[in-house]
């Protein structure tokens, strides 16, 4: 029987499997940041451990870090002290460190990408569990722990229970004006947050093929979202032509040596899948979570849904709760809620491409008054590139405030939050309780679902725009 | 990690689902570059209201969670682990926990007890009806054990984390033994891979 394309890339980083222990990995490329690592290193030094393989280690300040003023020194004194830490870790042990205000400096899973760190049929690991996005590549890469950070500091390995397959095909042709963020969510929709527990979720089908680097690595980004171990897409022409000529990619003979390799990335014909999804592209028109879960999604077309119409019990209490903390009522229409912030950015939505989606809605209009609106590139090459193409000009002309990058109000550890109450589009990927800011109210939506939005002052698409 | 084998003691109905590592320790206690001193910011942002289940002093001494399905999802914060063992907590017992805050658990031997949905339900309702049920949590049977209302149930562990629970081993120093495997691996490693 045939094999996976996950199942290929597991087994071509095995360095040992059997006698009652999990197979152990070889991981491929190691990303860290101020966050997850300052213990992982503690730890090191406990034991009197080095780093093994430092060349495949990449750290960079994303998390924390301010969106302005980063001229000035980090006022907040723990994230001063957090981000002095890495500093020091990456010094000690001779790890690369892109610093904030460094070229190359940005979100992890943007600049990893963009770098050409992240080739087909790598394994990619990460403490922080939107690892998923490096998938986009047709490479294994998932979300770990501080203890596995250490775990792979020392030995460049991590021991791992094989994961079931699932297979999440997407055919047929989205509709204008939908994108790689509303296909997750609908995909959330479906499957709910465990959907994916368990699993290596591969996306395919037409749809998929489609996409842009930019959508396939939106589309991973959100994997962990339904629980999956990580997602991933074959990689092709569209994958190879992104890569090509980038910084750490291969070049000359070694291209087309990688190249060969990265081709036989693909799920044989005859292999199965443990657990199979499909979804019909023409049917996913833009999408808005209205809950306090990723699940929890309806059009933007819909109304607030009622939760006596949930039969089973566990999730009609889960959506009243909901409703509560997001300050809604059921059968409201989502195109009738008003927010108060606009948040594009975050690992999922901040990539050149998502800035120019966004760009093309604001040109010439003007963002509603009252709306506090933040546009955060992804990646300090990002910022450069949407500023030569003038998209900043077009932020700033409109009313948007045109930041510095980071993850900022993704996760709310560095200034930029939400209030108790204050409702936000956003482009991140969690409308957690308190994710954006304690108490405050996320609605995940697209870029252009989320730059309509600012100029309306309510949910809109751009197309409801005059 | 220490050795665990037998937990035992009461429970704290903790009856949400979905309940994300956003939740149990929110993300300003991240810039902390220590490993202890979480105890405080577990669930933080439920603590202020006097109803919050941890509030409740019938549950005061317990040291096992029982929460609804989805327990744990969201980020790969390893707080959210370090929290809720720092708080006297020594197993979770969820319908379903997020996969990489389970694996953090196994990690630093918290105990995540996984069982079926009905039997949770059935336990959280008889944990608030009666706060005294006594849980006993058997690692080398993998089993949860509440003699009161004559409940055993098996839950799944897998033989290698089973093994590490009870002889309290460190992963990386199982991991060093097969040095010699790692680096015949390194040396067959793909040629445009290779960075030193």
């Amino acid at each position: 029987m045939g094999k996976t394309l996950s199942q290929k890339i597991w087994s071509d980083h095995l360095v040992r499997s059997g006698s009652g222990l999990p197979d152990l990995l070889y991981i491929d490329l190691h990303l860290i940041h101020e966050v997850t690592s300052p213990q992982a290193f503690d730890g090191l030094r406990m034991n009197g451990r080095r780093v093994r393989r430092p060349d495949l280690t990449v750290a960079t300040e994303d998390h924390n870090v301010p969106t302005e003023n980063i001229d000035q020194p980090i006022a907040d004194e723990i994230s001063l002290k957090q981000i002095e830490t890495l500093r020091n870790n990456t010094a000690e042990f001779g790890i690369t460190n892109y610093p904030m205000g460094d070229p190359h400096q940005g979100i992890v899973h943007v600049i990893g990408p963009e770098l050409g760190l992240t080739q087909p049929g790598m394994t990619v690991v990460c403490g922080d569990s939107h690892t998923s996005t490096h998938g986009a590549f047709g490479a294994l890469a998932f979300g770990i722990g501080t203890s596995e950070v250490e775990h792979v500091l020392a030995t460049q390995t991590l021991p791992q229970p094989v994961q079931e397959t699932m297979s999440i095909t997407i055919n047929g042709e989205l509709p204008e004006g939908s994108t790689a963020k509303d296909v997750v969510l609908a995909i959330l929709n479906e499957v709910g947050t465990g959907g994916g527990i368990g699993a290596i979720a591969e996306f395919r089908g037409s749809v998929v093929e489609s996409l842009s680097m930019e959508g396939r690595m939106t589309l991973c980004n959100m994997s962990i979202e339904f629980g999956a171990k990580a997602g991933l897409i074959a990689p092709d022409e569209v994958t190879f032509e992104y890569l090509k000529g980038l910084e750490n990619c291969p070049e000359g003979e070694n291209w087309d040596e990688a190249v060969a390799y990265w081709k036989t990335l693909f799920t044989d014909q005859d292999a199965t899948f443990d657990r199979e999804v499909v979804l019909d592209g023409a049917a996913i028109s833009p999408q808005v979570t209205w809950g306090t879960n990723p699940g929890q999604v309806i059009p933007v077309s819909g109304y607030v849904p009622n939760p006596q119409d949930y039969a089973d019990p566990a999730e009609r209490e889960a959506a009243e709760r909901a409703l509560d903390y997001m300050g809604l009522q059921a059968g409201s229409e989502m195109r009738s809620i008003s927010v108060d912030t606009v948040f594009i950015g975050s690992c999922t939505n901040s990539r050149i491409e998502d800035l120019r989606s966004a760009a093309a809605v604001a040109e010439g209009r003007s963002v509603a008054s009252g709306v506090r609106t933040l546009v955060v590139p992804g990646s300090r090459v990002v910022k450069e590139q949407a500023e030569a193409e003038g998209l900043d000009k077009i932020f700033i002309e409109s009313g948007f405030d045109w930041r510095e990058p980071g993850c900022s109000m993704c996760l709310a550890m560095n200034p930029d939050k939400l209030t108790v109450g204050e409702r936000c589009a956003s482009t991140s990927n969690r409308n957690f309780e308190g994710r954006q800011g304690r108490g405050g109210r996320t609605h995940l939506v697209s870029p252009r679902v989320a730059a309509a939005t600012a100029i309306a002052g309510h949910f809109a698409t751009p197309e409801d725009l005059s | 990690m220490k050795p665990v084998s037998i937990i035992e003691g009461t429970a704290v109905p903790l009856d949400r689902s979905d309940v994300d590592t956003d939740q149990i320790i929110p993300s300003d206690w991240l810039k902390r570059v220590e490993r202890t001193g979480f105890e405080k910011g577990l669930f933080s942002e439920w603590r202020d209201d006097k109803d919050f289940v941890l509030n409740n002093d019938v549950y005061l001494g317990a040291n096992i969670l029982l929460a609804g399905p989805n327990f744990g999802t969201g980020s790969s914060r390893e707080h959210a682990v370090w929290a809720i063992q720092q708080a006297g907590f020594d197993a979770v017992i969820s319908p379903r926990f997020g996969p990489i805050f389970k694996n953090n658990s196994t990690k630093n031997g918290l105990v995540p007890v996984e069982i079926e949905t009905t039997i949770a339900e059935e336990l959280m309702r008889q944990v608030q009806i009666d706060p005294n049920l006594y849980f006993v949590i058997d690692i080398a049977k993998r089993t949860l054990e509440i003699a009161q209302i004559g409940l055993v149930v098996d839950f799944p562990l897998e033989s290698s984390i089973q093994d590490r629970f009870l002889k309290g081993l460190d992963d990386i120093g199982i991991t060093l033994e097969h040095t010699e495997a790692i680096e015949t691996f390194e040396k067959q490693r793909n040629s445009w891979l290779q960075r030193q």
